[in-house]
């Protein structure tokens, strides 16, 4: 077959199916949820910056600030980031251990997973319980 | 570069489904086709075996489908005991070789996809030409050179460091498993390049590691994998291609002291 007539062919051909038929599996989603994560962290960090500014522009400014963030919003806001920092915190860990080689056995590396989802919400957890008790 | 759906020439229909043979013990198949020839989308046809007739493995099905059912139904396989690497697919959600996976380790709908991520040739065989070229790209051979007069001895210790490594048979699994693959195949070499590269720089008998790691050693070759371990848990031969890589980060960094 002519090289032009092969390639004509190859360009019709199609691309497999991928992230819709793979089994997602909790290395994978730690992943994905590790980058999520980090996105939200910019948000979240927007809204610390937003925060800052209200406090500069005076107390006019920082009043319709507060009056957000201490309602419904602001708090699932907050505990959503919070959340995400201690998540992407102990990603950054895990991945650093992963990056030395460590724990990629079988048992290790479920472990680790699981030890970041669970400690992430463990962290955020406390992080509420003690600031609510703090008043 | 990421893309998550499919261009609309690859998005399946739902396709034909087949006669079932009149048996106690049947199991169903949900198989990925695509003609080239007839101008279509992919489709997802459904067979059913007879498992009274039929081996225990996943490829003994589709040689029996292919056999007793569609002659037409296309995919490549060879020595049928894990060596060959060439029936390897995505069965039941998670690469692996057809002849190796037990239909009993299933459950349910036996799905069967092409590699994911790749251009498909027809039904379950996909286009692995740029996965070559990333395997010859590391350059897979011993470089030490000239011939010398007696020949290499390596020590039993020596040669334990290949374990591991050297059982690698090119089927692909692990590259096509890897997300970081599918976005960037054009630029990261992968999974199963990456553990060759570190088969050949962990070779005693080698003079060109210095070479090897400063090829590899690049943003996109090696640091588009961010450890998603999907490479590992797919292995059909249960080698380990995420730690090979992470040995081989760290050899790099260890360069630049």
């Amino acid at each position: 077959m002519a090289h032009a007539e092969l390639e004509a062919m190859a360009e019709k051909r199609p691309l497999s199916p991928h992230l819709t038929i793979y089994k997602l599996m909790l290395t994978m989603t730690m992943s994905m949820a590790h980058r999520i994560s980090g996105v939200a962290l910019y948000l979240g960090s927007a809204a610390m910056a937003i925060y800052l500014l209200a406090l500069a522009f005076g107390p006019g400014a920082f009043a319709a600030f507060s009056w957000i963030a201490n309602g419904f919003i602001g708090h699932v806001f907050m505990l959503l980031y919070s959340w995400a920092l201690f998540h992407h915190l102990l990603g950054g860990v895990r991945h650093a251990l992963w990056d030395r080689g460590l724990y990629m056995d079988p048992k290790g590396r479920e472990l680790l997973a699981q030890a970041t989802l669970g400690g992430g919400v463990a962290l955020t957890l406390l992080t509420w319980v003690l600031t609510t008790l703090a008043g | 570069m990421v893309e998550f759906t499919l261009p609309q020439n690859s998005k399946p229909v739902t396709g034909k489904t087949w006669p079932r043979p009149d048996s106690a013990r049947v199991r169903e198949f949900q198989i990925y086709r695509w003609n080239p020839d007839d101008g279509q989308n992919p489709r997802i046809d459904t067979f059913f075996v007879d498992l009274h007739d039929c081996g225990p493995m996943v490829l003994d099905a589709i040689i029996w489908i292919k056999n007793k059912v569609d002659p037409t139904l296309t995919f490549r396989r060879s020595c049928r005991e894990g060596i060959c690497g060439s029936c390897a697919m995505n069965i039941a959600g998670t690469n692996t070789l057809a002849c190796t996976k037990g239909m009993d380790d299933i459950e349910g709908v036996i799905k069967l996809y092409p590699l994911p991520h790749m251009s498909v040739v027809k039904d379950l065989v996909p286009d692995l030409t740029n996965f070559y070229l990333q395997h010859a790209a590391i350059e897979p051979w011993l470089q030490a050179g000239q011939n010398p007069e007696k020949e290499r001895l390596q020590s039993p210790q020596q040669r334990a460091k290949l374990d591991g490594l050297y059982e690698c048979i090119l089927c692909a699994c692990c590259s096509t498993s890897c997300p970081s693959y599918w976005w960037n195949s054009d630029r990261y070499l992968g999974p199963a390049a990456l553990l060759q590269a570190k088969r050949w720089i962990s070779d005693s008998r080698d003079e060109a590691g210095e070479e090897r790691l400063g090829y590899v050693d690049d943003a996109f070759r090696l640091y588009r994998c961010h450890t998603i371990m999907n490479c590992t848990k797919a292995c059909p031969k249960g080698l380990e291609p995420a730690k090979a890589i992470a040995e081989l980060k760290n050899m790099a960094i260890a360069r630049l002291d």
